[in-house]
C-alpha cells in the first residue's frame, strides 16, 4: 500500500507557545487513523497543517508524496502560490466540529458550489452527484432546506457529503461529533463507518473511543505536541504502556 | 378527591390608565397638526373682496390656505420640479454606486494583513469622515483652481492616454465626486462590520474546499455579510437622497435647486418648500419599502422562517383583533 500522509518532525508554535513538537506519523492509503489525546495536545492543529489551513514551522509534511505548501527544487524550498495550495486542498476533504455549512445556501447548493466553482463541473453533473451523496447520507429529502432548519446530526452529515462532493482522496475529521447531542452522535458515526468501509483514507480527531476501537486501523495518542503512543486500537486502548495514556483513558472511558 | 374537570375562564386584562392618558394627549396633538395644515387665514396684504349689491357695498376679507395648497398643487408636477426630481435620483444612484463599490474595496483593504493596503484605507476613512461633506462639495467644485488639466497616463513618464481641462468639472460632476467619495468612507465601515460578523468557520470551510481568497469573499462571506450590511446601507441611501440637496449650493439644479429657482422668481417660498418636502418624503417612502424586501431576501437561511411582509402582518392582526384571550385551565 502506498503512503497517503507522512509527517517527519512537524513543529508548530503560536507565538511562543509550542503546540506541535516534532510529530512523526505515516498514514497508508485506505487506512483509518484516529488521533486521540487531551485538549490542547495539538490534534486539531496537526490536522489543519495537513491541508495547510495552518502553516507548520518546521519538519516535513507530505501528502501523496508531495510536500504540503512547498516545492523542493535544486535543494531549496519554494513556497507554493495560493493557486497551487488551493488546488491541493480540493483533494483533501475536511469536516469540522461546528459543521460550518454555508448558511446562506440550501443543502443542495452547499454540495454543488465547490464542484462548480473550484473544479469547474457543469451544473447538472454537480447536481446529480450531489443527490447521490445526499441519498448516501440519508438526507435526499432535505436538499432544498437551509442548514439552520436541520438538526446538528443532519448538518454534520451534509457537511460530510459536501466534503465528499469534491471526490477527495483523503478525509480529515476534526472532532466531528463533539458539538452534537448524545443521541445524534450515532447517525454521524454510521456515515463515517460506511465511508471507512468504502476504502476512504481517513484521519479522525475524536473522543469516541468506541468508534476508534471498532473502525480505526491505527490509533495515535498525541500529548503535549508529540505522538506518545501508536498502534492498533486493541494495543493502544487495551494495553496502554505510558502513564499519561493510562490516566487519559481512565478519564474518557 | 373529585375528578379533574376542564373549564374555560375569561381573562381580564390589566387596565393601563397611563396609556389612555398618553393616547389622549397624542390624539389632541395630531388634531392640532391636521387643523393647522388645513386651516385658512385672511390674505396678508389685507385686500378685501368687495361686492356691490342693490347699491350697498359689502366687503369681506379673502381667505386662503395657510399652507397655500393650491400653489403646492400647481408646482408639484411642473416640469422644472420633475427635472429636479430626476436629477436628485440620478445623483443618489450614481453617488451610492461609487460609495458602495469603493467602500467594499476599502473595507477589504482595511482587513488585509498587508499594512501598505490597510493603512491608506484607514487614512481615507479618517479624511473623508473627518471633514464636512458640504465643504468637500465646494472643494471638488473648485478643483480647477489647483489643477488645470485632468490627465490619464503613466506616472512620471510623460505618457498620456487622455487629457482634458478641469473646466469639465461642472457642478454635477463635483457633486457626484464629493458625495460618492464621502459615502465610500461610511460604506467601508458598514461593509467591514458586515464582513467581520461572518463566522470564521465559513471562511475555513470555503478554504478547505479549495476556494481562493477571492472566491471565498465573493461566494461565501459577502452574501452572508449582506444581512448585516443592508439595513445601514438602506439608511445611507435615504440619507444620500436628502444630502443631494446640498448640491444646490454648487449650482446643481436638483430638486431643491429647482424649487429655489422657482421661488427666486415668484417669492412663493413656503409652498415650494412644501413641494420639495412632499417629493423627498415620497421617494424615501418608496425606498423604505424596497429596503424591507431586500432585507427579507438576504435573511434567507439565517432565520427558520422569514419575517412577515406588512400585508401578512395586517392579515394576522385582523384575524386576532377583538378576540379576547381565553385560557383553559384545569380545576380540581
Amino acid at each position: 500500500m502506498s503512503t497517503m500522509v507522512e509527517a517527519r518532525g512537524v513543529t508548530k508554535a503560536y507565538g511562543h507557545v509550542p503546540v506541535l513538537r516534532g510529530v512523526d506519523l505515516v498514514v497508508a492509503q485506505g487506512e483509518v487513523m484516529c488521533l486521540i489525546g487531551p485538549s490542547g495536545s495539538g490534534k486539531s492543529t496537526f490536522l489543519r497543517c495537513i491541508n495547510h489551513l495552518e502553516k507548520h514551522d518546521a519538519g516535513e509534511l507530505r501528502v501523496e508524496g508531495e510536500l504540503v505548501g512547498y516545492r523542493l527544487q535544486n535543494g531549496k524550498l519554494y513556497e507554493q502560490s495560493d493557486k497551487q495550495i488551493c488546488a491541493e486542498r480540493a483533494n483533501i476533504g475536511m469536516v469540522f466540529q461546528r459543521f460550518n455549512l454555508f448558511q446562506h445556501l440550501t443543502v443542495l447548493d452547499n454540495l454543488i458550489i465547490g464542484q462548480m466553482k473550484v473544479k469547474g463541473v457543469k451544473e447538472d453533473a454537480a447536481v446529480k452527484s450531489a443527490r447521490e451523496l445526499l441519498a448516501r447520507v440519508g438526507l435526499d429529502a432535505k436538499e432544498s432546506n437551509y442548514p439552520a432548519q436541520l438538526s446538528g446530526g443532519q448538518q454534520q452529515r451534509v457537511a460530510i457529503a459536501r466534503a465528499l462532493a469534491m471526490e477527495p482522496r483523503l478525509m480529515l475529521f476534526d472532532e466531528p461529533t463533539s458539538a452534537l447531542d448524545p443521541e445524534l452522535v450515532g447517525e454521524v458515526l454510521d456515515v463515517m463507518r460506511d465511508l471507512a468501509k468504502s476504502g476512504m483514507t481517513m484521519i479522525v480527531v475524536t473522543h469516541e473511543m468506541g468508534f476508534a476501537r471498532e473502525v480505526a486501523n491505527t490509533v495515535c495518542f498525541l500529548d503535549q505536541g508529540v505522538i506518545e503512543e501508536s498502534g492498533t486500537p486493541s494495543d493502544v486502548l487495551g494495553n496502554p504502556r505510558s502513564d499519561r495514556l493510562r490516566s487519559f483513558l481512565s478519564k474518557v472511558l | 378527591m373529585s375528578k379533574d374537570q376542564q373549564s374555560e375562564v375569561e381573562v381580564v386584562p390589566v387596565r393601563h390608565v397611563g396609556q389612555w392618558v398618553g393616547a389622549a394627549v397624542v390624539l389632541i396633538a395630531i388634531a392640532m397638526v391636521v387643523h393647522t395644515l388645513f386651516s385658512k387665514v385672511p390674505l396678508q396684504s389685507g385686500l378685501n373682496k368687495c361686492v356691490t349689491t342693490a347699491g350697498k357695498r359689502v366687503c369681506h376679507p379673502i381667505f386662503i390656505w395657510r399652507f397655500q395648497w393650491n400653489t403646492v398643487g400647481q408646482y408639484l408636477f411642473s416640469s422644472e420640479v420633475l427635472h429636479g426630481v430626476i436629477l436628485t435620483l440620478q445623483l443618489t444612484v450614481v453617488a451610492m454606486v461609487i460609495g458602495i463599490v469603493l467602500g467594499v474595496i476599502i473595507a477589504v483593504m482595511r482587513l488585509s494583513n498587508n499594512r501598505l493596503l490597510a493603512a491608506p484605507a484607514w487614512v481615507y476613512t479618517w479624511f473623508f469622515r473627518g471633514t464636512p461633506v458640504y465643504v468637500q462639495l465646494f472643494f471638488w467644485f473648485n478643483i480647477g483652481l489647483l489643477y488645470k488639466r485632468f490627465t490619464l497616463g503613466v506616472p512620471f513618464l510623460h505618457v498620456t492616454f487622455f487629457s482634458t481641462s478641469t473646466n469639465v468639472i461642472t457642478g454635477v460632476w463635483a457633486a457626484i465626486l464629493g458625495l460618492g467619495l464621502n459615502e465610500a468612507a461610511y460604506m467601508s465601515e458598514i461593509a467591514r462590520a458586515g464582513i467581520i460578523s461572518v463566522d470564521e468557520g465559513q471562511t475555513e470551510a470555503a478554504t478547505s474546499l479549495g476556494m481562493t481568497k477571492g472566491q471565498t469573499l465573493r461566494l461565501v462571506v459577502l452574501p452572508q455579510a449582506m444581512r448585516v450590511i443592508i439595513p445601514p446601507t438602506g439608511n445611507e441611501v435615504i440619507s444620500m437622497l436628502k444630502t443631494t440637496s446640498l448640491a444646490a449650493s454648487i449650482a446643481v439644479i436638483e430638486l431643491f435647486g429647482a424649487v429655489q429657482n422657482i421661488w427666486a422668481n415668484n417669492f412663493k417660498t413656503l409652498p415650494l418648500i412644501v413641494v420639495a418636502c412632499l417629493w423627498y418624503l415620497f421617494m424615501t417612502t418608496v425606498m423604505s419599502i424596497g429596503q424591507f424586501y431586500i432585507e427579507r431576501h438576504f435573511a434567507r437561511g439565517a432565520l427558520r422562517s422569514p419575517p412577515m411582509t406588512p400585508v401578512q402582518r395586517l392579515r394576522k392582526d385582523l384575524r386576532t383583533l377583538g378576540g379576547r384571550t381565553r385560557l383553559t385551565r384545569m380545576t380540581s
